[in-house]
């Protein structure tokens, strides 16, 4: 059980201010808390770097969270290891690169940019999410998009390559959720869109309706569901050509979408 | 004899609104109305009334107003108005004074000194809406642990498991007999109970032949003093069997149906004829010791095959817990206990009124009596007597009961405002009569609905403060006191409740 | 205050982290590793409660029950007299084949450490004891010692295992009780608390355990107060508490008194739903009424995640909507289970599987071969 001591690698910073050329700054996790990572990245932001890559990441938390700034700087960040419980958090529009597994709390209260996590997610990915793209590459676990939430132009979108376990999209509000369920294991989950109320899942295969809340509907996808698959499906193989996957082959198998009944769903339940 | 009692309410009609339909006439079984051609107005006799509302509430021009007799004499904390009269009344009669309904005067209500829990940060509340939430449970004896056989994949069960209702919500029917009750009002709580998953009481009246089939499977039995209506044929078509021992609005007395009550229906139910009186005796008179009555359980156990949990119905007294844990002994599968406020179509006032305990103290004292005997398995309790919203059930179930049994709240969601006159026959609702003219009012199918309205909107609720302290399934509440606390109570009765003080 | 005529006790709460290992041919390993992946989810904790539970570190006296104890006086003479006390009671009851105390570092400084102890025995059973099982003689002991004894808490007792635990991290219990220098297990287990309680006590840590049987605990049991009556009908006294004690006991109830399978007792203390059972086979539907329906009382509400630990296997299971998180893992024999998956990966970079188990399904990890 003895780890590989990564070499503390040397900074290198080749950066133009103006962004004429882009170089990209290391840091090493190993002994890092997840305080100390953050005001790291934060310093770096602030200088005006444009990437970052971490490495032996192993457990720290809230990456890429204490990244606002009124100016909008922009970062990329490369996560090597294992990040730990809500990644990417209040994500203010930049973009984060999981190479590995991700855990709890991927993209929670997500404000705009990008995650990637080349491999799967754990519990609640994507809560409250309000606009940017997730994309995970297998599977991920419980409340998956609880509480998504759409409001003019913003429009969270989370692609997923494997399937979900129960209470995927429960509140959900707004938003799209795609599940591509790439190795054809079949959606299992129980309480799907309990209290959904706004936004839509797609899920290549099928459910049971027994499998989803009474206030969903399931129905066959149109033309313009095809369209919003063909765009996010070509974002999916993109940015994972590791899984050499053909786009055709898997939007010419069936979907499922499944929208809420009625943007008030309890009207009923109340005596005044 | 001259009566010197006032009249208790009195009756104000807006002459400018009336527009002299003659429906209060109609609607009044009493005669408080009578329509006077000559001067072409309605008149009103105040001694006639007895504040049932019925004609304020189908008024037309809501020209009705019925309210208390404002005439007063001079205040006395010891002698109400109420103890003053009812000396007078009993000067005139030489009567022992009848009531009907549950106990009204002002004896402590355990229920509104305690508060519930609600989880926050270290455990989440639940939401019922989304999440399950689960009321289902199951009333009857079962096995201390069990006992399996397991052979490869297979798991079986090697245990022999007493027979137990399943209630799809913890709230019951109690028992409301034909002959107490209409026939529409009797049929009505079967239908609602077949709706929801639950059952109804038939109380000691018996169950009509043409009900058996599709409501037997609904149906509590009851095997009362008077035995009546008891056949092979009514035991075995229903769900359960309950011996009624005693009931919390007059333990220790029997009942009394008057034979003006006793229908050609009544009396082809209860098996009596016609126009005769319908006598319960005070004690069943084969039982006068414990030993009898598990004779009894016993016998009934036979008499259906093994096949129907044997419920006893006791009212709370003094030394009950003593007395329930002898009868869990003697083999029944459920206890039901009666509080002080239960109800009931006919009783001696003063019996009503200061025999009994609360039954918020009962459940609990049951409960640790039955635990601390190790036997608390071997049966459920049922909670009857002054059950009036949810948040009753939820307590009843936190401080040990299984289920609870409601009387008066279903009355009440069927039309009843508690005027207490039940054993006069004359009920305008249409509840508790077998005037075919009074009863014919009450619709099976808006009483039955109103019924089914009432339970599932309790069970909704339950659902809400269950999902509040962080619990999905009603089994998890039984007994749990953690979740309660007193506000406002003595040390001893917080030590009777077994819950500790608010802020503790 | 005149309250303890109730009987009434007041449930601490804590959140925390748990993780687990095991290899599955009973290779023994060292602490260094899992003390290193519980220090890893620090955070989790604050500080007031650390444990771990080990399996198989007494092979020479593995045919006797290691007792550990507590014995927790304010001064070290009040808590040599609980001793002593303890000791004549002991005595009677149990031939002491060997006694010392637990070897411990002094330098690592844990706010007010009781005396500790441990003691090698086998039950010298007398009178009506005479027909009880050895394992009933035990739990009868355990049970009186700590509720009717004073400062003296048995906190182990187990055949060829042992708990470690008290108030600090888990690491500095660890390094306290130099687990990564005297002991190798087959099987570990850790615990670090989060207490809201800040009147924390050594005996409140995790693991709780009686016989074998360990538990540590992620959550909080909202149905606490209906499983300990239910318990306390069976003679288990729940002193210590806090609500992983009844499961505890429940665990040892259904699995060594009544042998019920480790499937069905997961379904027992995370049953699936109605609306589940309503749609399965008719058998399965009958078996899965029953067993609700019976044993109601044990089912565990509120969100849990536990690992559950026994001479030869170790099961992880969470409450049945999955409230509380838990990672399994294996690697060629290695078998993991934690409350964060970065844990493992801290020292099992390499992992051959990693998956997230459903609410309420057990993950249950046996040894290849059934010798210890």
């Amino acid at each position: 059980m003895i780890q590989d001591n990564e070499v503390c690698l040397v900074p290198i910073s080749a950066i133009a201010r103006g962004g004429l050329f882009v170089g990209s700054v290391e840091i090493d996790a190993e002994e890092l808390q997840t305080r100390e990572l953050n005001d790291r990245l934060r310093k770096l932001m602030l200088a005006g770097e444009r990437k970052v890559i971490i490495r032996n990441v192993c457990g720290q938390r809230y990456i890429g969270t204490r990244l606002y700034s009124p100016e909008r700087h922009q970062m990329e960040i490369e996560v090597y290891g294992i990040p730990g419980n809500d990644l990417a958090a209040f994500l203010f529009g930049h973009k984060v690169i999981v190479h590995g597994n991700a855990q709890d709390g991927v993209g929670n209260t997500m404000d705009d940019g990008e995650i990637v996590v080349e491999g799967r997610a754990g519990d609640v990915l994507g809560f409250s999410m309000r606009g940017g793209t997730i994309y995970v590459r297998d599977g991920c676990g419980y409340r998956t998009a609880l509480h998504m939430k759409e409001y003019e132009d913003k429009k969270p979108v989370l692609v997923i390559g494997g399937t979900a376990q129960d209470f995927l999209g429960e509140y959900m509000a707004g938003g799209v959720v795609i599940l591509l369920d790439l190795k054809d294991q079949g959606h299992k989950a129980s309480f799907i869109g309990t209290g959904m109320h706004g936004g839509t899942i797609y899920l290549r295969g099928s459910v049971k309706s027994s499998q989803v809340g009474d206030q969903v509907a399931i129905s066959p996808v149109d033309e313009s569901d095809r369209e919003v698959l063909d765009h996010y499906l070509s974002g999916f193989i993109e940015r994972f050509p590791m899984l050499g996957l053909e786009k055709d082959e898997i939007l010419n198998s069936s979907f499922v979408k499944l929208i809420p009944r009625s943007k008030r769903p309890y009207s009923n339940l109340y005596t005044y | 004899m001259k009566s010197f009692v006032f009249p208790e309410f009195q009756i104000i009609r807006d002459e400018a609104k009336c527009g002299q339909c003659r429906g209060c006439e109609r609607q009044c079984a009493f005669g408080a109305h009578t329509y006077d051609p000559v001067s072409d107005r309605l008149i009103s006799d105040n001694y006639k009334c007895v504040g049932c509302q019925r004609c304020a509430v189908f008024c037309p021009r809501d020209a009705i107003v019925v309210q208390p007799n404002p005439s007063f004499y001079r205040s006395n904390a010891s002698w109400s108005r109420e103890k003053l009269e009812d000396v007078k009344r009993q000067a005139e009669t030489g009567g022992v004074i009848l009531t009907g309904c549950g106990n009204d005067k002002s004896f402590r209500i355990y229920w509104d000194h305690i508060v519930l829990n609600a989880s926050q940060v270290t455990n989440p509340s639940i939401d019922p809406l989304r999440e399950p939430m689960e009321l289902r449970t199951f009333l009857g004896a079962k096995p201390d642990l069990m006992e399996f056989k397991v052979n490869d994949e297979e798991v079986d069960i090697a245990t022999s498991v007493s027979p137990n209702l399943m209630v799809q919500t913890p709230i019951v029917f109690s028992a409301m007999s034909y002959g107490a009750i209409s026939y529409n009002a009797f049929l009505s709580l079967a239908t609602a109970a077949s709706k929801l998953g639950t059952y109804f009481n038939t109380g000691e009246g018996g169950l009509p032949r043409e009900m058996r089939e599709k409501f037997g499977k609904h149906a509590i039995v009851q095997v009362a003093s008077g035995r009546f209506g008891i056949d092979a044929e009514y035991l075995n078509c229903a769900a359960a069997v309950e011996i009624k021992v005693g009931q919390g609005a007059k333990p220790g007395i029997g009942g009394h149906l008057p034979g003006e009550k006793v229908s050609a229906s009544v009396s082809a139910t209860r098996m009596i004829p016609v126009g005769t009186d319908a006598i319960s005796p005070a004690p069943h008179h084969d039982i006068y010791s414990i030993e009898d009555l598990s004779m009894l359980i016993h016998a009934i156990k036979e008499a259906t095959n093994y096949e129907k949990p044997v419920s006893v119905k006791i009212a709370a007294v003094h030394n009950f817990a003593a007395i329930a844990a002898g009868i869990v002994h003697a083999g029944a599968d459920i206890i039901a206990i009666d509080g002080l406020r239960g109800g009931t179509g006919a009783a001696p006032k003063v019996i009503r009124d200061n025999v009994g305990i609360p039954i918020e103290l009962a459940i609990s004292s049951l409960d640790r009596r039955l635990r601390q005997d190790g036997i608390r398995n071997r049966c459920s309790i049922i909670a009857a007597g002054g059950i009036r919203c949810s948040a009753d059930v939820i307590k009843a179930i936190a401080l040990g009961a299984d289920a609870t049994y409601i009387g008066s709240a279903a009355l009440i969601a069927m039309g009843c405002n508690l005027c207490q006159k039940c054993y006069t026959g004359k009920c305008n609702w249409g509840i508790c009569t077998q005037d075919p003219r009074l009863s014919g009012r009450l619709n099976v199918d808006i009483a039955s609905q109103r019924l089914t309205n009432l339970i599932s909107a309790w069970s909704h609720e339950i659902r809400e403060m269950l999902g509040g302290m962080g619990i999905n399934a009603l089994e998890s509440l039984r007994g749990n006191r953690d979740h309660l606390r007193g506000v406002g109570l003595h040390e001893w009765e917080l030590d009777v409740l077994g819950i500790k003080g608010a802020g503790e | 205050m005149p309250r303890k005529r109730r009987g009434l006790y007041t449930k601490e709460i804590c959140a925390c982290s748990i993780f687990g290992a095991m290899n599955r041919d009973g290779e023994r390993f060292s602490a260094a590793g899992v003390m290193k992946a519980i220090a890893n989810m620090h955070v989790r904790g604050n500080g007031l409660g650390g444990g771990f539970a080990a399996y198989g570190i007494y092979p020479q006296y593995r045919d006797y029950y290691a007792f550990h104890l507590m014995f927790n006086g304010k001064t070290l003479q009040s808590q040599i007299s609980a001793k002593a006390e303890f000791e004549q009671y002991l005595n009677q009851r149990f031939d002491v084949v060997y006694d010392e105390e637990i070897p411990h570092r002094s330098e690592v400084l844990l706010r007010d450490p009781p005396l500790l102890w441990r003691y090698f025995v086998s039950p010298r059973k007398k009178g009506e004891d005479a027909s009880l099982s050895d394992e009933e003689y035990v739990v009868k002991v355990v049970m009186h010692t700590n509720s009717r004894a004073e400062d003296a808490y048995i906190f182990s007792s187990g055949k060829n295992m042992g708990c470690f635990k008290g108030v600090g991290y888990p690491e500095e219990i660890g390094e306290y009780f130099m687990l990564d220098e005297l002991y190798s297990a087959y099987a570990w287990t850790a615990h670090g608390r989060f207490p809201t309680n800040t009147q924390a006590w050594w005996g409140g840590a995790h693991p709780f355990s009686l016989l074998d049987t360990s538990i540590v605990h992620n959550g909080e049991i909202s149905s606490y107060g209906t499983n300990r009556w239910y318990l306390e009908m069976y003679g288990y006294a729940c002193t210590l508490q806090t609500d992983t004690e009844v499961i505890a006991y429940a665990a040892d109830l259904l699995l060594r008194r009544q042998r019920i399978p480790m499937e069905i007792v997961a379904k027992i203390l995370a049953p699936p739903t109605w609306n589940a059972i309503d749609t399965m086979s008719e058998k399965e539907k009958k078996l899965f009424t029953t067993l609700r329906m019976v044993y109601g009382p044990l089912l565990m509400n509120g969100p849990f995640a536990i690992i559950i630990g026994q001479t030869g296997r170790l099961v992880g299971l969470t409450d049945r909507i999955r409230l509380r998180p838990i990672t399994a893992a294996t690697r060629g024999e290695m078998f993991y289970l934690s409350s964060e998956e970065a844990s493992i990966r801290l020292i099992s970079p390499e992992i051959d599987s990693v998956w997230t188990p459903n609410g309420g399904e057990p993950v249950i990890c046996e040894l290849n071969s059934k010798r210890v």
